[in-house]
């Protein structure tokens, strides 16, 4: 069975496989990272489930909505709208699979027992957590990026027929050639942003020995309540809140001219690359305290690791 | 060479103790059976040197520190810590495949050569297979690698007899080869006692017996008295007696076979009746002593 996204090309198994010879340090990393895959199919199944279901209702809405539309410039910015829609919610759900993924990560190999086994085999405990913290900080986002390109290239083919058939020209505003750029820039500083959520969860996974979410989403309710009630102020729940979605005000510039001023629903149209603010995102204090605290997070889930046995 | 030495090695749990001042030395290519009764440290002895748990006192295993040199210790080290801890999703070709990509001593070929000869198909899943079935493909992938000590921590546990005795056969005929260091756990004694170099007896976290099975048969020997030899019998200082159809059974330790020879019939003590000796607890004993 093979995994999509696999950057590093698989070797053919030399079946001798006498001689110990010095392995490469990155080929343990290399397969407990396939391992993961193999483990979690819902990484790559679940954003490829969620990316037919959104072709499925652009199919229709092509055909549906779209034909429907009488006035030419309605029908395009329909479509455009569900386009950007589609790379939204195949994202969210990347987002969802990497944190369900971290909270059972290093918490499942220790119900199942599965971790004799895995201690077992001469892969240090620093290989297994940056092999399961590479998931959602590398893997995932790749694959989010695989299918939302696949699904925003037949989503164009298929606008591109109905407008055809309409006499309209294809030519949307959607620049094409930007995109995926815009769209791995968005992916990767989605993924610095997110870094230590990530690096929670996977701690709290190592550590719980039952009800991972709970501990990591109770204890976080708890300091609001203490700060609401000892001094009547939010700021932890505004940090919580500025680490799960100001990344994108910190890595894009806000548009000031909404062009389509008849589009109901411009959410994020993010198309442009002058849009791509890099400069400001990575002097953003937020960015490097969160990398710190992601650091710090999975230094400890290594460390707890070499003492968590069987639970 | 010493593939384990431990000296005044020590581990609580709270306040519980697990070890206490355990002292181990296990020789290059000896099979050693750990015997002892429920909790009395022997899994945390192989954890311990394993690098799996933290410990007070001196380890060395094949000439390293398990706690702080553990990722190297595991290229020559291999162990099957329990049975079923093979993760029930993996299937048998992925747990093949991860191995050899991971193990720098695994040999691809040998483990495919000792699946074949099991009813294993390869594109089972774990949770698939029976018990007996995982077993035999840890055993597999075990086997495959080129280590200089096994560990098993009741491997057999919930097998039936025929993948008991077929698991000490091959790990004997297929993988022993008296270079070889391999330690074991079982509270299947009698099983094992024919495979073993060397017996030891641990209980409240101490080595309480310490010896070579050449030695053990040498050295204890059990007598089924007959009725007007027991007060002679008894006079040698038995270190155990038991009542078997009526008949006395005494077992001596150190006490000369011809001596021993009138008194009844002679034989070597199963490691289990030893086991019972020196573990039983008092009360028991002194029952037997005075039945």
């Amino acid at each position: 069975m093979n995994t999509p996204s696999n950057t590093v090309p698989e070797s053919p198994l030399d079946p001798q496989g006498i001689a110990p010879a010095a392995m490469s340090p990155t080929r343990p990393l290399y397969w407990s990272i396939r391992r993961e895959l193999w483990e979690n199919r819902s990484i790559y199944i679940a954003p490829l489930v969620v990316a037919g279901v959104v072709l499925l209702g652009f199919l229709v809405a092509t055909i549906g909505r779209a034909m429907a539309t009488v006035d030419p410039a309605r029908k395009a910015a329909v479509l455009a709208e569900t386009n950007s829609f589609a790379a939204g919610v195949i994202i969210a759900t990347a987002f969802v699979v990497a944190v369900f993924y971290c909270l059972d990560a290093l918490h499942g190999e220790r119900r199942d027992r599965s971790i004799l086994f895995w201690k077992s085999l001469p892969v240090s405990d620093l290989t297994t957590v940056l092999s399961k913290a590479s998931i959602p900080l590398v893997v995932l986002p790749l694959i989010a990026f695989a299918i939302v390109l696949a699904t925003k290239l037949i989503m164009l083919l298929l606008s591109t027929v109905v407008l055809l058939m309409n006499g309209l020209s294809a030519a949307t505003s959607t620049p094409w050639a930007q995109m995926p750029v815009v769209l791995l820039y968005g992916l990767i500083t989605l993924a610095l942003w997110h870094a230590p959520i990530y690096g929670w969860l996977l701690l709290v996974s190592g550590w719980a020995r039952r009800a991972t979410f709970l501990w990591a989403v109770l204890p976080l309710v708890a300091v609001q309540i203490v700060e609401k009630i000892a001094f009547n102020t939010s700021y932890f729940g505004s940090m919580l809140k500025y680490r799960l979605v100001g990344g994108m005000a910190e890595a894009f510039a806000h548009q000031p001219h909404h062009s389509v001023p008849n589009q109901p629903h411009h959410s994020l149209p993010i198309v442009d690359l002058s849009q791509l603010t890099p400069g400001n995102f990575l002097s953003t204090p937020g960015l490097w305290i969160g990398l710190a605290f992601a650091a710090a997070f999975l230094a400890a889930a290594v460390w707890l690791r070499r003492y968590q046995g069987p639970i | 060479m010493l593939c384990i030495e431990a000296r005044g090695l020590r581990k609580a749990f709270g306040t519980t103790i697990a070890l206490d001042g355990l002292d181990l030395r296990v020789e290059e290519g000896h099979i050693v059976g750990l015997i002892g009764p429920n909790g009395a440290g022997k899994t945390t002895a192989l954890n311990a040197i394993l690098g799996l748990t933290p410990y007070q006192g001196e380890l060395k295993v094949l000439g390293r520190d398990p706690w702080t040199e553990r990722d190297q210790l595991m290229r020559d080290v291999c162990f099957i810590a329990d049975v079923a801890v093979l993760p029930r999703w993996m299937r048998v070709s992925q747990a093949l495949e991860y191995v050899a990509g991971v193990h720098p001593r695994f040999d691809r070929a040998k483990a495919d050569g000792f699946l074949a000869k099991t009813t294993i198909k390869r594109a089972s899943k774990v949770r698939e297979l029976s018990k007996g079935m995982v077993t035999q493909l840890h055993l597999a992938l075990v086997m495959a690698i080129d280590a200089k000590l096994l560990v098993l921590d009741e491997p057999t546990l919930g097998l039936d007899i025929l993948f008991r005795k077929q698991f000490y056969d091959s790990l004997l005929n297929d993988y022993y080869d008296r270079t070889r260091t391999i330690v074991v756990t079982t509270h299947q004694v009698e099983e094992v006692q024919h495979i073993l170099t060397d017996v030891m007896f641990v209980n409240h976290g101490r080595i309480v017996l310490d010896c070579s099975m050449e030695e053990f048969e040498s050295r204890y020997a059990e007598v089924m008295v007959q009725p007007q030899h027991v007060p002679a019998a008894r006079a040698l200082k038995p270190i155990h007696e038991r009542q078997v159809f009526g008949r006395s059974i005494l077992l001596f330790d150190g006490v000369d076979r011809h001596q021993l020879a009138a008194l009844g019939e002679v034989r070597t003590p199963s490691i289990a009746d030893l086991f019972v000796a020196v573990m039983g607890n008092p009360a028991g004993a002194a029952q037997g002593a005075t039945a």
